[in-house]
C-alpha cells in the first residue's frame, strides 16, 4: 500500500511572517490567519522542496531541526491540523 | 441639478438599472441610496455597477469599501464550498452548490459584488444521513435547535437543521429539494441534481434554467419577499447571461411556471431585463408584488406595513397546509416570535 | 467618519447637536453610516418610552434603553455601526492619544481604564484621538482619529471632572447597565485636528486595580490580544493581516498594571520618554 504523500500548497497561497517563537501565516484561499509554532513552519519549509511521506518528514525534521519529542503521533496530529486548515495538501 | 428623493426603493432600482443616472443625485440622494442598498443587501452589487462612474469622493470611498467587502465575502464563500467538498469527498454523490456561492464559484455575473451568507448545498434526500455524519465528523455541529423546530425541519422543510463549523464559525444548509415538502408546489429534485453542471473542482451548480427556477421559487413560494430586490437582480443577471431558452419547459416540469413568469415580468419592469414580449406587461397582482418589493425608505426602513404583513401571512400559507400552519404559528407566538 | 442619526424622539437629537456642536459635517454631506433610534412598538414612543437601536448594521435581540438614556443609545448605536460595518480601516477597540505626531494606543477589557486614561492624558498636553476605537490605515500603518464623546463610568467621572474643570460634559446618566455614565466632550484641539493621523509608537495593555507593574510583550502575544480587540480583522482579509503584522512587528508593546490614575500617567510618561 502506497504511503500517503504530503505536499506544499502553491507558493502564492501563503503569506508567511515569522515573529518570535510563533509564525504568522495568512492563507489566501480562505482569508484566514494562523498562528503556528514548531514543527509547523519547519514542515512547510521541508515540503517546499518536494512532497514527502510521513516517515520521511519525521526523519528530516529530526536531522535538520533537532526537534524535541518528535513522535509519529505528534507529527500526525500536526499534519492533520495543517491539512484541515489548507496549509498543506495531502495526496 | 437636484432631484427629489423617492419615497421607495425606486431610487436603488434606477441606479442599478442605469448607473449613469446617479449623476443627478445630491447629497441627500446619495445618503438615501446607500442606506437602501445596505438594507437590501445590495451595496456590493451597487458598488460593482457604479465602478468608474463619477461621484462625490465620500460616496466613492463608501462604495470602494463595499467592493472590497464583497471580494472578501466571496473568498470566504468559495473556501467554505471547498471545505464542504473535502468533507463530503467520501460520500458517493454530487454536491450541488446553490445561490450566491454557486454564482461565485461558477464565475457568473450574478456573483459579482453579491453579498453571500451561509453555504447552501443540494443533496439527494437518501444521502442526508451520510452527509450529516460526514459534516459532523469534519468539524460542523448543530446550531442548538429547539426540538420542535428540529422535527419541523426534518419532516416538513426542505433542509437539514442548520449546522455551523466549530472553528470557522460559518453555517451550512443542506437541502434535498428547493421548496418545503409541504408546499403546494413540488419541484423535481432529482432532475435538479441530474442536470446539474460540474465545475473544475468537482463541485456542481444547477443548470442555468434551474438556477432561474430556484431563484424564482425562493422569491415567491419560499419567503415573504424579504430580500426580493436582490433575488430579482440575481434573476436579471442569470437571464442576461443565459437567455430564456428552455426556461418555460423547465419551469413547467417543476410546477414553477407561474413563479418564473412573474419573476421575469418583475425583472423586466424593474431592471429592464431582456425578456420575450409576453413578459413585458405587469398584471394587477404583479403591481402588488412590485409595491412590496420597493417598500424601503431613504433611511433603510421597511415601509408599507400592511402590504408586508399580507405577504408574510401568505408566505406561510404557501408553505404549509392551514391546520399545520395554525399549529406552527401558535407555537411560535407562544414563544414570543414576531414577524418583522 | 460621519454619521446620520434619525430618531423617533427629539430629545436625543437635541443632546447630540449640543454636545457635538463644532464638529465638521460629514464630507460631501454623505455620512458613512446611518443610525436610527426607534420605538419597536407604536406605544413605546409614549408609554415607558424605550429606544431600540437601529441603523445600517444591527444586533438582533438587543435590549432597548429607556428614553432618559437616549444619548447613550445613540452613542452605542454609532459604536455598533463601526464595530459591525467598518471596512476601510483596521478597527481596534482602543483609546489613542497623540504627541509630536506619534500615538499611544491603549487597549483592554471594559473597566481597564482606556477611556479614563485617554481623557486624563488629554488634560496633560496629549491630543485625544479617540476613546473607543483606533482606526489603522492598512496602506500606511497610521492611526486615524475618531474623537467622539468620551464615555466615563462611575468613579472615573469625578476623577476626570476634577482634572478637566473647563471641559464640557453631557448629562449624568444614572442606572445604566454599566452603572453611572457621563460623556466628556473632546476639547477644541482634538476636534480641530481630527483629520491628522499619527504614527503608532506605543501599544499599552492597561489593567486597573493592581500594584504598579510593567512587562514587555512579544509580537505573537500582541497579535493575539490585538486581534481579540478587533471586530473587523477577519473581514478585512489580507489588508487586515498586513496592517496587524506591521503593528506587532514595528510598535513596542507593554502591559501595565496600575493602582490609580496618577500612577498610570507616570508610567505612560516614563515609557514614552524611553522610546
Amino acid at each position: 500500500m502506497a504511503e500517503r504523500l504530503y505536499r506544499a500548497v502553491p507558493a502564492d497561497a501563503l503569506r508567511i511572517v515569522p515573529l518570535d517563537d510563533f509564525t504568522l501565516i495568512f492563507h489566501r484561499p480562505s482569508g484566514l490567519s494562523h498562528l503556528v509554532t514548531a514543527p509547523a513552519p519547519e514542515i512547510l519549509e521541508l515540503l517546499e522542496q518536494g512532497p514527502l511521506t510521513r516517515a520521511a518528514l519525521l526523519a528530516r525534521l529530526g536531522e535538520r531541526f533537532e526537534l524535541a519529542d518528535a513522535s509519529v503521533e505528534a507529527l500526525d496530529a500536526r499534519l492533520g491540523e495543517l491539512v484541515a486548515t489548507g496549509l498543506v495538501e495531502a495526496a | 441639478m437636484e432631484r427629489a428623493v423617492s419615497r421607495d426603493a425606486t431610487l436603488l432600482v434606477q441606479a442599478l438599472r442605469d448607473p449613469t443616472s446617479v449623476a443627478a443625485l445630491d447629497a441627500q440622494g446619495w445618503t438615501a441610496l446607500i442606506a437602501m442598498a445596505r438594507a437590501e443587501q445590495l451595496i456590493g452589487t451597487l458598488a460593482h455597477r457604479l465602478d468608474g462612474v463619477a461621484m462625490p469622493a465620500a460616496a466613492a470611498r463608501i462604495l470602494a469599501d463595499a467592493r472590497g467587502s464583497a471580494i472578501e465575502q466571496r473568498r470566504t464563500a468559495v473556501w467554505e464550498a471547498e471545505a464542504a467538498r473535502r468533507a463530503l469527498a467520501g460520500v458517493d454523490t454530487p454536491v450541488v452548490l446553490l445561490k450566491g456561492t454557486a454564482y461565485a464559484a461558477a464565475g457568473l455575473a450574478a456573483g459579482q459584488g453579491r453579498s453571500i451568507g451561509d453555504l447552501d448545498i443540494l443533496m439527494p434526500r437518501r444521502t442526508l444521513d451520510v452527509v450529516e455524519r460526514a459534516l459532523l465528523d469534519a468539524g460542523w455541529e448543530w446550531v442548538k435547535p429547539d426540538p420542535y423546530d428540529d422535527a419541523y425541519y426534518r419532516h416538513s422543510m426542505h433542509e437539514l437543521p442548520p449546522l455551523i463549523h466549530r472553528e470557522r464559525d460559518r453555517m451550512i444548509d443542506v437541502h434535498h429539494t428547493i421548496l418545503p415538502l409541504t408546499a403546494r408546489v413540488t419541484p423535481d429534485a432529482e432532475a435538479l441534481i441530474a442536470d446539474s453542471i460540474a465545475l473544475e473542482n468537482g463541485l456542481r451548480v444547477l443548470s442555468p434554467e434551474d438556477m432561474i427556477c430556484h431563484a424564482a421559487a425562493h422569491l415567491f413560494a419560499d419567503g415573504d419577499l424579504a430580500g426580493g430586490l436582490r433575488n430579482l437582480w440575481d434573476i436579471h443577471c442569470l437571464i442576461g447571461e443565459f437567455g430564456v431558452a428552455g426556461l418555460v419547459d423547465r419551469a413547467r416540469r417543476h410546477g414553477l411556471s407561474a413563479a418564473v413568469a412573474r419573476a421575469a415580468r418583475l425583472a423586466h419592469a424593474l431592471y429592464a431585463t431582456p425578456v420575450p414580449e409576453r413578459w413585458r406587461k405587469l398584471s394587477y397582482t404583479d403591481r402588488l408584488y412590485r409595491r412590496r418589493l420597493l417598500a424601503r425608505d431613504g433611511w433603510g426602513r421597511p415601509t408599507r406595513r400592511l402590504t408586508r404583513f399580507g405577504f408574510y401571512l401568505r408566505s406561510h400559507w404557501l408553505r404549509m397546509p392551514p391546520a399545520m400552519l395554525a399549529r406552527h404559528l401558535w407555537t411560535k407566538w407562544r414563544k414570543g416570535y414576531r414577524p418583522v | 467618519m460621519g454619521f446620520r442619526v434619525g430618531s423617533d424622539w427629539r430629545a436625543p437629537i437635541a443632546e447630540l447637536e449640543r454636545l457635538y456642536a463644532g464638529y465638521p459635517q460629514p464630507e460631501d454631506g454623505i455620512p458613512d453610516f446611518t443610525v436610527r433610534l426607534f420605538a419597536a412598538r407604536p406605544w413605546r414612543r409614549w408609554l415607558r418610552p424605550a429606544v431600540t437601536l437601529g441603523g445600517d448594521f444591527v444586533l438582533p435581540d438587543a435590549a432597548p434603553l429607556p428614553l432618559a438614556q437616549g444619548l447613550l443609545a445613540a452613542e452605542m448605536a454609532m459604536n455598533l455601526q463601526m464595530a459591525l460595518g467598518q471596512r476601510r480601516y483596521l478597527l481596534l477597540h482602543a483609546s489613542a492619544v497623540e504627541r509630536d505626531g506619534c500615538a499611544v494606543l491603549m487597549t483592554g477589557l471594559s473597566g481597564a481604564g482606556k477611556s479614563t486614561l485617554a481623557a486624563l492624558l488629554g488634560a496633560r498636553g496629549w491630543r485625544l484621538m479617540g476613546d473607543e476605537f483606533a482606526l489603522v490605515d492598512p496602506a500606511t500603518g497610521l492611526v486615524h482619529a475618531f474623537p467622539r464623546l468620551v464615555s466615563l463610568k462611575n468613579a472615573a467621572i469625578d476623577v476626570v471632572r476634577a482634572a478637566l474643570p473647563e471641559a464640557r460634559f453631557g448629562p449624568l446618566l444614572a442606572g445604566t447597565p454599566k452603572g453611572d455614565i457621563r460623556h466628556l466632550v473632546p476639547d477644541a484641539e482634538a476636534v480641530a485636528r481630527m483629520a491628522e493621523p499619527a504614527q503608532p509608537a506605543l501599544i499599552l495593555f492597561p489593567r486597573f486595580g493592581f500594584d504598579a507593574a510593567e512587562r514587555g510583550l512579544g509580537p505573537s502575544e500582541v497579535f493575539v490580544r490585538l486581534t481579540q480587540a478587533s471586530t473587523n480583522y477577519v473581514a478585512l482579509g489580507e489588508r487586515g493581516f498586513e496592517a496587524m503584522t506591521r503593528l506587532v512587528r514595528e510598535v513596542p508593546a507593554r502591559a501595565i498594571d496600575y493602582p490609580d490614575a496618577d500612577s498610570a500617567i507616570a508610567q505612560v510618561e516614563t515609557l514614552w520618554s524611553a522610546l
